[in-house]
């Protein structure tokens, strides 16, 4: 379980999170929806701990432990995945070496035997299947040369991979055509177990239709201002986020 | 970046042990008669003897030269020993039974002197300090005519050899270090490869400075014959000492017509500790001759150690049609500084040289390619393609590339490619979100960047220039 109270950061001084509160249970798909600049980004990126937010006030715990206090890789041994907004390139290390020094992390994490080179080989190929990510991909450097639909569907592959306990998905959708939508939508759902959770931050309900959030929660401005079910982002859909607003006196 | 910078932990040098052994160590201070009682102490003949006087005369009378970017701690020549025999005690009698410490150092080192080096395919001719421990393997080797012995040896056993060959790619006066190193080398190897004879196994010497305020000046020399082939690896390791010790070696290289000859090293000579202090002056002159048509030379270097690096493994291309490599990782750290690249000279027609040159510079290193490319009238139709790149992390080091070219025949094409790049923290925190840690991340990255250069190497030095590039950084970014 995710629990997150009254979290403050900032990023060059400026404040982005206002005090945030958020919990996410075991299972739970949970979808934020905001205008842009409400601080979406900001507040997956503190999750997993990049280093460039600094949060001024708060806390966050990942089944009971402080996620704050823990290094971003750390946090990632323990079971949590960020899919990249924007991957970035890696010139030289082919994703072949690169995966193989993440689940040999993941598994050391876990107390698990290290997967020896043609077990580890064969996993990359079952895994590459699921979201129909090319072969000639796998061999490149990270990233390097990958379309911007490449790039998104590499990422679930790599969580795929790493089969994480909690996923947050920072506007996987953007950039994807329709069938490299279902494609990644329909790998995730595969991909996930009953006690998986997932943060999904999309603009589109499109990416929900597919993944079917247990909980939606609207951001602005820096803070949660509303959670519901799936209607709230059908309303969304429909209404935009003034509504809201004027609801919650912004 | 700067916290990044700053934090990770410096793992300290790994082969910083010394080795209990009895020494023989004879005063320090460098003159005539140092020269003769080294000359002396090895038993050589006149002729040795007066090559070394020779040089000693030349590099009394010359100045250490000052042209590197380099800050050089000044050396104080006369506060040197110039020999330094470990197996004195060890090697008494006629047993020639190896101390069980000295054995104990290899086995530190990971070199196995056993003939279970045979499943590796490797003969090693270990030298600590001055002497050749032992040699593996001459006796298979010998078999096929291959000669594969220290120095000394080959002065007794080979004098007409040697003799030929010696000071003939780098004669004394060829510089400042390699007139020194004329004049006191102590011990080093002598390989042979007889016409038309392909070594079947990679020969490797392991250089290890031991004794306290030695100098080691180690000689190498490599002759392939005519249609021969050889692939020869040296590793370097010294023991951590507070002050600086002296490197300066010579390794020459004669390849004839048709023959081909790949050298490499993976130097991790004590870097100094993380405030700069101590480390091995590593001022080191290499260069191979390809006299024959149709000849072949490569050098694969990784450097990742001493204090100061001073050393431009060259080629000089009479041969035509001959091909030159140059193929180097330079890493420095902390307070390190290397100054280092090579010379490519074009002589016959057609020849054709590659250099492929890879800085990586942390810490508050400096870190500097320095190559020549040298294309004379004669060389119809010669080739150059060079291809330096500089990786930063962090921003209080620097990386520097100093080409020049001297171009004398309109037929000739000469490339040159410099690209400079930093280790982003977006690539780290990526790395770090997949679950691999700052130093892994690193490692990785960086032997991503070095890899055209590392996969040069054959596959055991691999692993190992892998392992040491890590350790290497370690601490460099945090």
């Amino acid at each position: 379980m995710l629990k997150i109270r009254n979290l403050h950061a900032s990023i060059n001084g400026k404040e982005i999170l206002k005090g945030v509160n958020l919990t996410i249970q075991d299972g739970q798909i949970h979808a934020i929806m905001g205008t842009n600049g409400a601080g979406k980004s900001t507040l997956s990126n503190v999750i997993v701990g990049n280093p460039l937010y600094r949060v001024t006030q708060g806390e966050i715990t990942f089944n009971g432990q402080n996620l704050l206090e823990l290094k971003p890789d750390e946090r990632a041994n323990m079971g949590i995945f960020m899919s990249f907004q924007q991957p970035v390139e890696i010139p030289g290390v082919s994703m072949t070496n690169f995966m193989r020094a993440a689940v040999n992390a993941r598994y050391k994490a876990q107390g698990r035997e290290q997967l020896s080179a043609g077990d580890f080989l064969k996993l990359m190929r079952e895994k590459r299947k699921i979201v129909e990510l090319d072969t000639k991909l796998t061999s490149r450097s990270v990233n390097e040369g990958f379309s911007g639909g490449e790039k998104k569907r590499n990422e679930i592959f790599q969580m795929a991979m790493l089969e994480p306990e909690f996923c947050i998905l920072d506007e996987t959708d953007s950039g994807l055509d329709v069938d490299a939508l279902r494609i990644v939508a329909e790998g995730f759902n595969k991909l996930r177990k009953p006690n998986t959770s997932a943060m999904v931050i999309t603009h589109y309900v499109r990416l929900l239709d597919y993944l079917k959030p247990d909980v939606v929660s609207v951001m602005i401005d820096g803070r949660i201002v509303k959670t519901g079910d799936a209607t709230l982002a059908e309303m969304i859909e429909h209404r935009g986020f003034d509504w809201i607003k004027e609801e919650v006196g912004l | 970046m700067e916290d990044i910078t700053r934090d990770i932990v410096n793992k300290d040098y790994e082969y910083g042990f010394t080795t209990d052994v009895e020494t023989e160590v004879i005063d320090k201070g460098l003159s005539e008669d140092v020269v003769r009682l080294i000359s002396e102490k090895k038993g050589e003949p006149e002729w040795l003897l007066e090559f070394r006087l020779q040089a000693y005369r030349y590099w009394a009378g010359q100045k250490q030269p000052e042209w590197g970017h380099l800050d050089m701690p000044e050396i104080n020549y006369q506060d040197i020993s110039y020999y330094a025999d470990p197996t004195k005690s060890a090697m008494s009698g006629d047993s020639k039974e190896i101390d069980p410490e000295l054995m104990k150092t290899f086995d530190k080192l990971g070199i196995p002197l056993e003939e279970r080096m045979a499943l590796a395919g490797t003969a090693v001719d270990a030298v600590m300090d001055s002497v050749s421990v032992k040699t593996t393997f001459s006796a298979k080797l010998k078999e096929m005519g291959i000669i594969f012995m220290s120095i000394s040896e080959a002065v007794r056993e080979h004098p007409d050899l040697v003799r030929e060959y010696l000071g003939s790619v780098v004669p004394y006066r060829d510089n400042y270090f390699a007139a020194l190193n004329s004049a006191v080398f102590s011990d080093g190897s002598f390989v042979y490869i007889p016409k038309g004879v392909r070594c079947p196994m990679e020969l490797s010497t392991y250089f290890r400075i031991n004794a306290r305020g030695t100098g080691q000046f180690e000689r190498t020399l490599i002759v392939c014959d005519d249609d021969a082939y050889v692939s020869y690896l040296e590793g370097c390791t010294a023991p951590m000492r507070d002050e600086n010790q002296l490197h300066a070696a010579i390794v020459e290289i004669v390849v004839k017509e048709n023959a081909e000859v790949k050298y490499s090293t993976v130097q991790n000579w004590y870097p100094g500790d993380k405030n700069g202090k101590g480390g091995v002056l590593n001022l080191v002159t290499k260069r191979g001759h390809l006299r024959g048509a149709n000849s072949r030379l490569s050098w694969t270097q990784v450097e990742t150690g001493s204090a100061v690096t001073w050393k431009y493994p060259s080629c000089v291309l009479s041969g035509d049609n001959s091909q030159a490599e140059f193929y180097s990782v330079a890493v420095t750290n902390n307070f390190q500084q290397a100054d280092t690249g090579t010379k490519m000279i074009h002589i016959g027609r057609n020849t054709k040289s590659t250099i492929i040159s890879k800085g990586i510079s942390a810490g508050r290193s400096q870190n500097s390619y320095r190559g020549l490319v040298k294309v004379a009238p004669s060389a119809q139709g010669a080739r150059n393609y060079s291809s330096c790149d500089s990786l930063l992390l962090g921003s209080k080091c620097g990386a520097h590339t100093f080409p020049y070219m001297d171009v004398r025949n309109s037929s000739a094409i000469v490339e040159h490619e410099a690209t400079t790049s930093k280790i982003s923290e977006e690539q780290l925190f990526y790395c770090q979100q997949r679950g691999i840690n700052t130093e892994d991340a690193v490692s990785l990255i960086v032997n991503g960047y070095a890899k055209d250069v590392i996969n040069k190497l054959p596959m055991e030095f691999a692993v190992e220039a892998q392992k040491l590039l890590g350790v290497s950084l370690e601490g460099s970014i945090g």
